[in-house]
């Protein structure tokens, strides 16, 4: 056991006690509590991805109630899903991937000092961030002058069911498939707010120089946060929008 | 054996570091935010037992003249939600986990301190949220809220209770997740997990159900509340819903919920008896990997609470089997319990004594769970006290033992007083006697097929609860002893030397009360976990000094 | 030891971008196709094939240099796994009413046989 004088000594017993004479200088960014940037920055990376792991429950509930009903009322449901647009939900749906993109790049830059590129893609990603909630605020607005919003001004009369001429869609199962579309889609946009706002206050730490190679744990962990967010909408936009489409 | 020095009055520790609110309504350490907790949910402990009281009073009678009956289905719905929620989940994790989770494995705190004193707030707002749904009108559904009752007819303050719960799910949220974190990443070098005390096991397992559980009733409660808010039919079966889609959706978490409630307790259990008995746990791998297994299985029996509801009779099969084998890590645990006692040395403190009432008390509790997972039993006790005293023996007599028990422990640590011990072996004894005269008769209540959530009865069952309220009286007057002598003792105790019971543990190596960074020098582990054999035969198990 | 996860280089972001794009417009395009009861199951492929992309290279999950965060992510996957299975479960061998079970008319078979 190596005996080291430091003023922050208590380190994880999975790794071997090495510190350097670097690491006994008191860095900024590293809390009292940690032994050592690692430990912290490992810290924050398992922190993320347990929180992330609560979020897949948390939605795993809504795909829950979503895969009950939608074999329930499967045609009522088709018929609901084809009255939503799957051009705009399959365009969100590039644009967030894309953004998926810029955030790994921004990350890139961080660790090759690129300040202006990391920036510039930190920027792009609130940029299509926004994209996608205004592309679903005309989603949501389409939906609420269609008279498709649930409540006391919900109405879905005559909606044909898909490949079923004649027959029609049941007002009552369809408007379980728009409280879910509404709830599902609505939480998802709730959290790219969050995404947002995080990304925001990143670019301004970014802005003021925080990251450097050695330290980005923030822009890495902001980064898992958006990539859960973007692996959210590419498992809702099959299901909500994709039921039957055939022509 | 650790040395005993009796502290001059006025070391440095965590308590007297800082003084004034800001110092503990702003402090990261987490010493100081289980203290916060320990107000906390005593104060919840009261209003919960406040409800209590007042259903055992309307039931020394069979005729409902206490209260109305509406009345009476805010009683029981209240005592349940802040029982559960506001006090047991939050009880031990948040106490005494916060208080000795870095100690125990030689951190300096957790994780992540600000998180951890973030999720206090999100209890108090939670908890705010509660009682002012309670004092505004109440709510009515019974503490499981199943719809269509609670989201369509009933008149209470649903969506304020339930968005209580809500927020005061995300405090547990953030416990588990600071405990996992802590548990993998912050160990002292040499605590390697085969070192790790039972208690942390026991908590890094509850901390799993807490990640994974949880998320789930957050979003069963915001479907709940949206469809309540917006008439919408998800659970509605008017409107082409489910009721039963709520209930699984509500016990897949709330049954993984109890396991929060009760693995603690057996950590705190394997602490006591392990330092009473002077003897290394019996089975120490086998202990540490149940836990982890009732993590698990306990995420694959909800719908053992729906056996009556209209689920599949071979959903229902599938259900009850697995729910048997749930019972088989708890039992594991027993046997190795018992094992620890034979041939130790035991000594009879009030630990050690509440421990006891855990073993017997928790078996039997478990036992009668394997009654009402049988299929053919369960039709005719379900929804009767059957089902109530069995929780209870579990929540109360298990639980709540192991927590006493705990606090009875970890006090000397924690004020860094002794408590009276005479008075604390009364109370254990008074807490014995009051829960089985409360709840023993419950069970032979719901055997003879009184209902449960109902406020007048049958004249022939009030002899069973008369027993049974005079039993809560001696049970409240076994609480009240503690609260009491452990207050006297912050003024009037004794000082505690650092290990008065010269206990296993790195917890034990620290100064009573402790510096607010726990450890004069990073300790180093080279010994395994209860080496009570050593520390008895006088070996020096101080911490080897680092640097 | 360092445990910070080397980013991948750019080659494979780009190359992880494209394929997750034309996974989309695939989606998009074979809803278009009649395949029966095909149509879910291949959508839901390919969008796990897309989600497993974004988390093994965007989020560096293949590189991540303890096994911990796989177990994570496994574990949680099956958590999620059993609240849809097992409530399927009870869903799809129910009888009465008025909402098809998928399975019940086989398990009734099962038993009469």
């Amino acid at each position: 056991m190596r005996v080291t004088k430091r003023r922050c000594p208590l380190s994880d017993s999975t790794t071997a006690v090495q510190t350097s004479v670097h690491e006994d200088v008191h860095r900024p960014e590293l809390l009292h509590h940690f032994a050592n940037p690692e430990q912290q920055r490992d810290s924050a990376s398992l922190g993320m991805w347990i929180f992330l792991a609560t979020e897949v429950m948390f939605f795993g509930g809504l795909f829950c109630a979503y895969l009950i009903y939608r074999i329930w009322y499967y045609a009522d449901f088709a018929a609901a899903s084809k009255s939503i647009n799957a051009a705009l939900g399959g365009t969100n749906t590039a644009v967030l991937i894309c953004s998926s993109l810029t955030v790994v790049l921004a990350i890139w830059a961080a660790e090759q000092s690129r300040r202006a590129l990391m920036l510039a893609m930190l920027a792009l990603t609130m940029f299509f961030g926004l994209c996608f909630l205004g592309i679903k605020g005309v989603e949501y607005h389409d939906k609420f002058v269609e008279h498709h919003v649930p409540g006391p001004t919900f109405s879905f009369e005559h909606e044909q069911i898909p490949g079923h001429p004649g027959q029609y869609a049941n007002p009552q199962h369809a408007e379980i498939f728009f409280a879910l579309y509404f709830i599902m889609t609505g939480l998802h946009a709730l959290h790219m707010i969050v995404g947002l706002g995080i990304f925001t206050w990143l670019f301004v730490m970014a802005w003021k120089g925080r990251f450097t190679p050695e330290y980005h744990t923030p822009l890495e962990i902001g980064g898992l946060y958006w990539h859960f967010v973007d692996i959210i909408w590419i498992y809702l936009f099959p299901l909500l929008y994709l039921i039957d489409r055939h022509p | 054996m650790a040395t005993t020095t009796i502290a001059p009055a006025e070391r440095e520790n965590y308590l007297n570091k800082e003084y004034g609110l800001g110092s503990w309504l702003l402090t990261t350490d987490h010493k100081r935010i289980a203290l916060l907790y320990l107000i906390s949910i005593t104060f919840f402990f009261f209003i919960g037992g406040f409800f209590a009281l007042l259903i055992r009073l309307e039931l020394l009678t069979p005729a409902g003249d206490l209260v109305q009956a509406d009345t009476y289905n805010k009683l029981f719905t209240q005592h349940g939600q802040v029982m559960v929620f506001f006090f047991l989940i939050p009880s031990i994790p948040a106490v005494l986990g916060n208080f000795l989770v870095p100690m125990m494995i030689g951190a300096k705190d957790l994780a992540f301190p600000r998180i951890n004193l973030l999720s206090w707030y999100l209890y108090i707002i939670g908890g705010a949220l509660m009682i002012h749904a309670m004092l505004t009108g109440g709510v009515d559904t019974g503490w499981t809220f199943y719809t269509p009752f609670s989201t369509a007819f009933s008149n209470t303050k649903v969506i304020e209770a339930g968005l209580a719960i809500f927020i005061a799910g995300f405090s547990s949220i953030l416990t588990g997740l600071n405990f996992i974190v802590t548990i993998h990443r912050m160990r002292a070098p040499g605590m390697t997990w085969s070192r790790l005390p039972l208690f942390i096991w026991a908590h890094y397992a509850t901390s799993i159900i807490q990640i994974l559980g949880t998320p789930v009733i957050a979003i069963t409660l915001v479907l709940v509340v949206a469809e309540r808010a917006l008439h919408l039919g998800i659970f509605d079966p008017k409107l082409g819903g489910d009721p039963l889609l709520f209930q699984h959706l509500f016990w897949f978490y709330s049954h993984p919920a109890v396991y929060i409630m009760i693995l603690p307790s057996m950590g705190v259990v394997s602490e006591i008896i392990a330092c009473f008995a002077r003897k290394r746990i019996f089975g120490y791998t086998f202990v540490a990997i149940s836990s982890l297994s009732i993590a698990v299985f306990g995420f694959l029996v909800w719908a053992h609470h729906m056996f009556v509801a209209g689920i599949s009779v071979y959903a229902a099969l599938v259900f009850s089997l697995l729910s048997y084998s749930v019972a088989v890590p708890s039992a594991v645990k027993v046997f190795n319990w018992t094992a620890t006692l034979y041939k130790g040395s035991i000594h009879y403190d009030a630990p050690m004594l509440y421990a006891f009432g855990f073993l017997g008390l928790f078996t039997i509790g478990g036992l009668t769970g394997l009654f009402l997972a049988c299929l053919g039993v369960d039709m005719h006790v379900h929804d009767t006290y059957f089902v109530i005293a069995h929780f209870h023996y579990i929540m109360v007599g298990g639980a709540l033992m192991g927590y006493l028990g705990g606090m009875h422990f970890w006090w000397p640590k924690i004020s860094g007083k002794l408590y009276p011990e005479g008075w604390a072996r009364l109370a254990a004894l008074i807490v014995f006697i009051g829960f089985n005269l409360t709840f023993f008769p419950q069970f032979i209540l719901g055997y003879l097929g009184m209902p449960r959530r109902y406020y007048q009865y049958p004249g022939e069952f009030q002899v069973l609860n008369v027993l049974s309220t005079a039993g809560a009286t001696v049970l409240g007057v076994g609480y009240l002893l503690p609260m009491i002598y452990f207050l006297w003792s912050m003024r009037y105790g004794k000082p505690a030397p650092d290990n008065p019971w010269n206990a296993a543990g790195l917890e034990w190596q620290t100064q009573s009360p402790p510096t607010t960074f726990n450890f004069e020098k990073e300790p180093v582990v080279t010994w395994e976990a209860y080496n009570y054999d050593e520390i008895d035969a006088g070996h020096k198990e101080e911490v080897p000094v680092v640097g | 030891m360092s445990v910070h996860a080397t980013s991948s280089p750019l080659k494979t972001y780009f190359a992880v971008w494209v394929t997750l794009l034309i996974g989309t417009l695939l989606t998009y395009e074979v809803a278009k196709i009649d395949l029966g009861v095909f149509n879910s199951a291949v959508a839901l492929t390919i969008a796990c094939i897309k989600a497993l992309l974004v988390a093994l290279f965007f989020m560096h999950l293949r590189h991540a240099s303890e096994k911990l965060l796989k177990v994570i992510v496994i574990s949680t996957l099956f958590f999620l796994f059993i609240l849809l299975s097992l409530s399927m479960a009870d869903y799809a061998t129910r009888g009465g009413g008025g909402h098809a079970s998928l399975l019940l008319p086989h398990i009734t078979a099962l038993i009469r046989s």
